[in-house]
């Protein structure tokens, strides 16, 4: 029998997991798909609790951060694209312009 | 009532009306109008007036005798102003501009417009040369509107508004010359010393309506009554002693006549209307208009009596020294008006007006002659320069020696009549105001016929005749006021022939319902007349005096011409004396005039250095302290403050820079960082309250 407890041991790893790939990669490309796997770890939870407490409203918010990790992922490819072609590197230790 | 009233009593307030219209056009576009527009439009307004004037005058006397007091209010002036008379009564003054037409003012209207018509005439000739004729026209015609409102006014407030007017008037006709220093000097001599009587008379005036309430001529009578007023009551004395003072400024009494002498820097005409028969003769109207508060103060009336003799006395004696042809005539006109004061001060006013109406005609009259003379001469003034003038201006002559006769008191002449009738009551009166008034009657003729046989007779002492100015006779414009007013010289007296010879006394029992005293029971009544035989010897005897001074003056200046300045050198210091007038001007001058300087200077000094000096500059010399403390403190705390409070964001914000990495991740760390701390801080809180 799978509990509510392993649903949400898998959501903090993949979360974990997420927060190291964009706190440590320097690729932004990769900070991306870390991203991305932090969105899936919070539909997980989404899903779980609402299976949970026999609620749709939780699955329903979950399509509604897929689509929303959909265009996010447009757009921010879209970004690195304009900047890749500008600066040629794909770094995010090399983009520090707007500081002081 | 009015509505009956015909139509130059109901519409009197024409007749200053047309002159004050005139006036206005010749004083805002004259400047611009022809020479002969001025003069027909200024001497038309006056003699329009004068029409009117006589059409007012028979509609008058076509009324029965106790009704000819015709008042006529043009329009509220001063409203009701309510406030508590001297007796406790409570009263409201107030005035409406109004006009008063009864025997008196008709008398003052008659003579104003009509001598003034013809003076206006005879400028045409007399100005022709000088430039600015729109000017002297103008004031010609402001001073016939002001003198109409004085004579005309209805009460104490109007009648003011013309007494100032002609004041101003006088002032700018005197000055007319402006650019001769004399001449301004004259004009601001005169208004200066006619403001001291002026302050007296309006004195005269506040205390007269808080006395009795009102400041109506024709309310005087019963409010005096009404009050219940004895005789020789202060406040009545006082309030006629304060309208006399303003009256001898006026009318240059002694000890206010000092301008008029100097007034002869005048434009003859100028000097014959306002200096002889008009203006200065404001002071007898006025007395004589009040004469029901006179007749209730017996000591003013007596201070009017005796100012008017003395008046009459000194004046005559320095005319007989005087050498300016125009200056012997301003004497005499001084002299005659003390004759008019003698006569209200012993209860003859009627009297008094007649000698006024007169003497408007012979003084004007002589004031033209003059004036022709120094026309002919081109401008000279000195006796001493003349002679011989008898061939050469004949008309002149003859109309000057007609004056002359009729001031002496020839008779049948105008002035006969009237002088004798203001002797013989002066006579019933007091034998010593007689007396003065008697000698004072000689001596006029002798000053009369000393300037007679000067001007014509004799000898041309000064230039001949020249072959380009030719010494001729004025041209008509001039010659024929001349001959007008010598005819009313002669004849003008006859309107109040005396009882005694065969005649009515038309003319004062004419202006008797005015002067007659309301509350006969009370007032101070002349003694009865003398015998008709005293007064015919009275008249005898003033004719032989007379007829003594005219033959005097033949002798001295004729028969043995080097007598008089053998007399003059004889009594040398005296001589002097009357020369100067007595030294009043002198005496004046250290008096007032050097002390009022002195103390005008003083103030100045006072004025610049401690108002000045320690006020206006010590306030500048404050408030430029005052600021630049204010600037320092403005720049030190006030910006101080400002500048210290960027430099204090200037500090932390290059301490806190360095967090701005730029870098994203970075700033990721710092949100992790955030939520463990929160989350850490979170379960902290969980497990305390847990336990």
């Amino acid at each position: 029998m799978i509990s509510i407890d392993h649903y949400l041991l898998l959501s903090l790893a993949l979360f974990a997991v997420g927060v190291v790939g964009v706190l440590t990669r320097r690729n932004v490309i990769i900070m991306l798909m870390s991203i991305e796997l932090i969105l899936n770890a919070v539909n997980i939870n989404l899903v779980a609790f609402s299976r949970l407490y026999g609620s749709v409203d939780g699955q329903v918010f979950a399509i509604f951060v897929i689509t929303d990790a959909a265009a996010e992922a447009a757009v921010g490819l879209g970004i690195i694209l304009a900047f890749f072609r500008n600066r040629k590197t794909l770094l995010a230790d090399e983009m520090d312009l707007l500081k002081w | 009532m009015t509505t009956s009233l015909p139509l130059c009593l109901r519409d009197a307030w024409l007749i200053p009306f047309v002159p004050l219209m005139t006036a206005a056009v010749m004083l805002v576009v004259g400047r611009r109008l022809a020479i002969r527009v001025v003069t027909y439009l200024c001497c038309g307004s006056v003699l329009l007036s004068f029409l009117f004037t006589v059409g007012a005058f028979f509609e008058l006397i076509a009324r029965p005798a106790n009704q000819r007091l015709v008042v006529r209010s043009v329009f509220d002036w001063i409203p009701a102003i309510p406030f508590h008379m001297i007796g406790g009564g409570a009263a409201s003054l107030s005035s409406e501009w109004g006009f008063q037409i009864d025997p008196l003012s008709v008398s003052m209207m008659l003579i104003v417009t009509g001598v003034g018509f013809l003076i206006h005439v005879y400028s045409i000739g007399y100005m022709e040369q000088e430039g600015g004729l729109y000017r002297y026209f103008g004031y010609m015609n402001l001073f016939v509107f002001a003198m109409l409102t004085l004579v005309m006014a209805s009460d104490m407030a109007v009648l003011f508004v013309g007494w100032e007017g002609v004041g101003v008037c006088s002032y700018l006709l005197i000055g007319f010359h402006f650019h001769k220093r004399a001449a301004t000097d004259a004009a601001k001599k005169a208004l200066v010393v006619n403001r001291v009587g002026d302050a007296a008379f309006l004195l005269g005036i506040f205390l007269m309506s808080a006395l009795l309430g009102t400041m109506r001529f024709a309310d005087i009578g019963a409010a005096l009554h009404a009050e219940n007023l004895s005789a020789g009551n202060a406040a009545v004395v006082a309030i006629a002693l304060l309208i006399f003072a303003g009256a001898t400024g006026k009318s240059a009494q002694i000890p206010l006549y000092i301008w008029l002498p100097d007034a002869m820097e005048g434009p003859t005409p100028v000097s014959a209307l306002i200096h002889a028969a008009t203006m200065v003769t404001a002071g007898v109207y006025i007395v004589a208009r009040t004469s029901a508060i006179f007749l209730l103060a017996p000591p003013a009336l007596a201070v009017v009596a005796v100012v008017g003799s003395m008046t009459a006395l000194l004046a005559a004696s320095m005319a007989v020294v005087q050498t300016d042809i125009k200056k012997v005539l301003a004497y005499s006109t001084i002299s005659q008006l003390g004759y008019m004061f003698l006569a209200c001060g012993v209860g003859a006013f009627t009297a008094g007006i007649f000698h006024l109406v007169t003497h408007a005609f012979f003084k004007g009259l002589l004031f033209l002659a003059a004036g022709s003379v120094i026309h002919a001469l081109s401008g000279e003034q000195d006796l001493r320069k003349m002679g011989g003038l008898m061939m050469k201006l004949p008309v002149t002559y003859g109309v000057t020696l007609i004056a002359a006769l009729a001031i002496s008191g020839i008779f049948p002449f105008a002035g006969f009549l009237s002088k004798d009738l203001i002797l013989g009551k002066a006579y019933e009166r007091n034998f010593l105001l007689w007396a003065i008034g008697y000698f004072t009657a000689g001596m006029t003729a002798f000053y009369m016929f000393r300037l007679i046989f000067l001007a014509f007779h004799g000898a041309p002492r000064g230039r001949g005749d020249d072959a380009e100015y030719p010494i001729h006779e004025p041209p008509r414009t001039m010659l024929v006021p001349l001959l007008v007013l010598a005819a009313f010289s002669i004849a003008g007296g006859w309107i109040n022939w005396p009882a005694i010879l065969g005649g009515s006394d038309r003319f004062v029992h004419f202006l008797e319902p005015l002067i007659a005293v309301p509350n006969a029971a009370r007032m101070v009544v002349a003694k009865g007349p003398g015998s008709p035989g005293g007064e015919l010897r009275l008249m005898i005897l003033s004719e032989a005096f007379v007829a003594f001074g005219i033959f005097l003056a033949w002798y001295l200046y004729v028969k043995r011409p080097e007598i008089p300045g053998k007399i003059a050198h004889r009594l040398g210091a005296f001589h002097r004396a009357v020369w100067h007038g007595y030294y009043l001007n002198a005496f004046y001058n250290a008096g007032l005039v050097d002390g009022t300087k002195k103390l005008s200077l003083e103030l100045g000094a006072f004025d610049r250095n401690i108002i000045d000096g320690v006020g206006v500059r010590g306030m500048a010399r404050m408030t430029r302290v005052a600021s630049r403390i204010s600037i320092w403190w403005d720049e030190w705390i006030v910006d101080g403050a400002v500048k210290l409070g960027a430099a204090t964001v200037q500090v932390f914000g290059h301490i806190v820079r360095y967090l701005q990495t730029g870098l994203v991740q970075s700033y990721m760390l710092f949100i992790v960082a955030g939520l463990i701390g929160f989350l850490g801080y979170y379960f902290y809180l969980a497990a305390h309250a847990i336990r």
